[in-house]
């Protein structure tokens, strides 16, 4: 059965043969991060895939992560494509690097997830907190649900970190 | 590595034909049309005739017209055609298919050909038709679900990332739309041909930081071609053969990194191409006259420049804004106005601009000759000319994405 839901009034259907991804998403529907770590290397790897990037080793398991990390970069869109979201717009998309797996398995590696930088409650930033956040910021994960059992996983700033004396933002 | 070894197919193959279609807004017309046009244009301007064309290839994103029908329509019976999904990268890749092909002994002469209605149908800014109907996907949930849909939206975080990398600023980055534009001015194909200042640029309307308006290129209908034979062939045909001397693509960074996963994201596809094409062409960066850095966008010119070794990693902020790229500078880039001004091909117009560069023949607006061969001034203001002197060497640096990216150099120094 696909896993069918819905996302800022878009329609989500999750293929019932894609189980990377229906497993995925199960785990954020549970509020719980976890990622594919690999049987033969112990790498871990984002997105969900068929087979580990790292060894081509076709056997994973799944692991919980804290769901934890540091903005390594972003940008923030004005002029919003998709109507579904333009009531958001200036709106932050996020390339938050997790605290796991930094420099793994070469310098300059990491697992960096895309996101979207939400409130607490999972709503989408207000200008205040967009600008707050830079390269730098501490960030944790906030889950969206998306119905179904499956939910989106966002990103706010983590209040109970401590946040580096400033962040880069872009020249304004 | 000697430049005089066989090594590689090093000046065996050439770009021996052009065309292309106006860029407009709204063609009018049909990809069928405008690829029927561009690919007659291509084999006219080679001298040669619709029969001589025996192997084609054309790339697209569902958007064109297969060569097996373009064929049809041009009475051309082909021995070899394929035709490949793809954007930015595939032009140099294409080439070297064509290379390869014709190696292989399945056919002589390949016209490459990019036909699309890019402004009036699919636009890959992201509007021109209803996309986002359909449910968001496994996949597409981590782009379309966080409102990731534009190439805009797709490569912003490695320009962003390359501002915190090396200080590259917005001035900086800027003026690669000043410059194309500049250069624009003297192209009467050009799209947009006013010259615009930095202050325009940041000033622009911000589309998705770091990106502001005039930093995105244009959105246009168009169809370019261009040919590909032996160099014994080239040799019989009208103008001045465009040798290949090395060809590299479609090149990626580490498991292909398509999700921003591998090594620093202000490093792009060029890095590892580089150790490909270099060698290839028994060339270096400093050899090379003049570029053709693709434009999607001001930075993805800077991010390739840099990468393939035209200055020092982080540099390519200075390298851009110091008058190295302009019409005039040492090294012109983009001479047309490439996509931010002139139209979007998908990288085919660079490589015609460089192929006229290296004829000597730019059609800029230079007095003609009695010979039926323009007079250039080098007079590089505003209207006027756009050839540069003593072109010898050329290279075209294709990007797809910052995970992938092709390039090829050409000469006119014929054995």
């Amino acid at each position: 059965m696909p896993l069918t839901g819905e996302l800022h009034g878009m329609a989500v259907s999750i293929d019932d043969l894609d189980t990377p991804n229906q497993e995925f998403f199960k785990h954020c529907g549970h509020h719980q991060l976890h990622l594919q770590c690999c049987d033969d290397c112990k790498l871990m790897r984002y997105p969900a895939t068929n087979a580990c990037p790292h060894c081509g080793g076709l056997r994973s398991i799944w692991q919980p992560v804290s769901g934890k990390g540091t903005l390594y970069s972003y940008g923030e869109i004005h002029h919003a494509i998709q109507p579904a979201f333009r009531p958001f717009t200036p709106y932050m998309l996020l390339l938050v690097e997790l605290d796991e797996q930094r420099n793994e398995p070469n310098e300059f590696d990491g697992l960096r997830m895309t996101g979207n930088l939400v409130t607490e409650s999972g709503e989408m930033a207000p200008s205040e907190l967009v600008n707050k956040v830079g390269i730098g910021s501490r960030l944790k994960i906030v889950f969206v649900d998306m119905g179904s059992g499956i939910a989106q996983p966002q990103w706010t700033l983590d209040d109970g970190a401590e946040q580096p004396e400033s962040v880069w933002r872009y020249p304004d | 590595m000697d430049a005089n070894t066989d090594s590689y197919l090093r000046g065996k193959y050439a770009i021996v034909g052009i065309g292309e279609t106006d860029y407009t807004r709204g063609s009018g017309r049909t990809t069928a049309a405008l690829g029927v046009e561009a690919v007659s244009n291509a084999v006219r301007d080679a001298g040669l005739k619709m029969t001589d064309i025996d192997g084609m290839l054309s790339y697209s994103g569902n958007d064109s017209i297969p060569s097996t029908l373009l064929a049809g329509e041009l009475g051309i019976r082909l021995n070899f055609y394929m035709d490949c999904q793809g954007g930015g990268s595939s032009t140099e890749a294409l080439i070297g298919i064509a290379i390869g092909v014709i190696e292989a002994g399945m056919c002589k002469t390949v016209a490459i050909f990019r036909s699309m209605n890019g402004f009036s149908q699919i636009r890959i800014g992201g509007s021109g038709r209803s996309r986002g109907r359909s449910a968001l996907s496994g996949g597409g949930l981590f782009n379309r679900g966080y409102g990731v849909m534009s190439a805009a939206q797709m490569f912003c975080q490695t320009f962003m990332r390359h501002m915190y990398d090396y200080g590259t600023t917005p001035e900086q980055v800027a003026h690669v739309k000043v410059i194309h534009s500049e250069h624009a001015s003297n192209n009467p194909k050009a799209y947009y041909k006013e010259r615009v200042t930095v202050e325009d640029v940041v000033n622009s309307r911000i589309i998705c930081k770091p990106l502001h308006l005039l930093d995105c290129c244009v959105e246009t209908d168009n169809a370019t071609c261009i040919i590909v034979t032996g160099m014994d062939r080239a040799r019989d045909c009208r103008h001045q053969p465009a040798s290949i001397l090395g060809v590299v693509g479609r090149v990626s960074k580490p498991r292909s990194d398509n999700h921003y996963q591998a090594g620093p994201i202000s490093t792009v596809a060029g890095h590892y191409a580089k150790d490909l094409l270099w060698p290839n062409a028994g060339v270096t960066p400093a050899d090379i006259d003049v570029t053709g850095s693709y434009d999607a966008f001001t930075f993805t010119t800077l991010l390739q420049l840099e990468d393939y070794g035209f200055c020092k990693k982080g540099e390519g902020g200075e390298y851009v804004s110091d008058g190295t790229m302009r019409l005039g500078g040492r090294r012109p880039n983009n001479t047309s106005g490439g996509h931010l001004c002139e139209g979007y091909t998908h990288g085919m117009n660079m490589v015609i601009e460089n192929v006229r560069q290296l004829r000597h023949d730019i059609d800029d607006s230079c007095p003609m000759g009695p010979d039926g061969k323009r007079l250039h001034t080098y007079d590089y203001s505003e209207g006027g000319c756009r050839q540069v002197r003593d072109v010898e060497l050329t290279a075209n640096l294709g990007w797809a994405t910052p995970g992938t990216g092709s390039a090829v150099v050409l000469t006119n120094q014929v054995q």
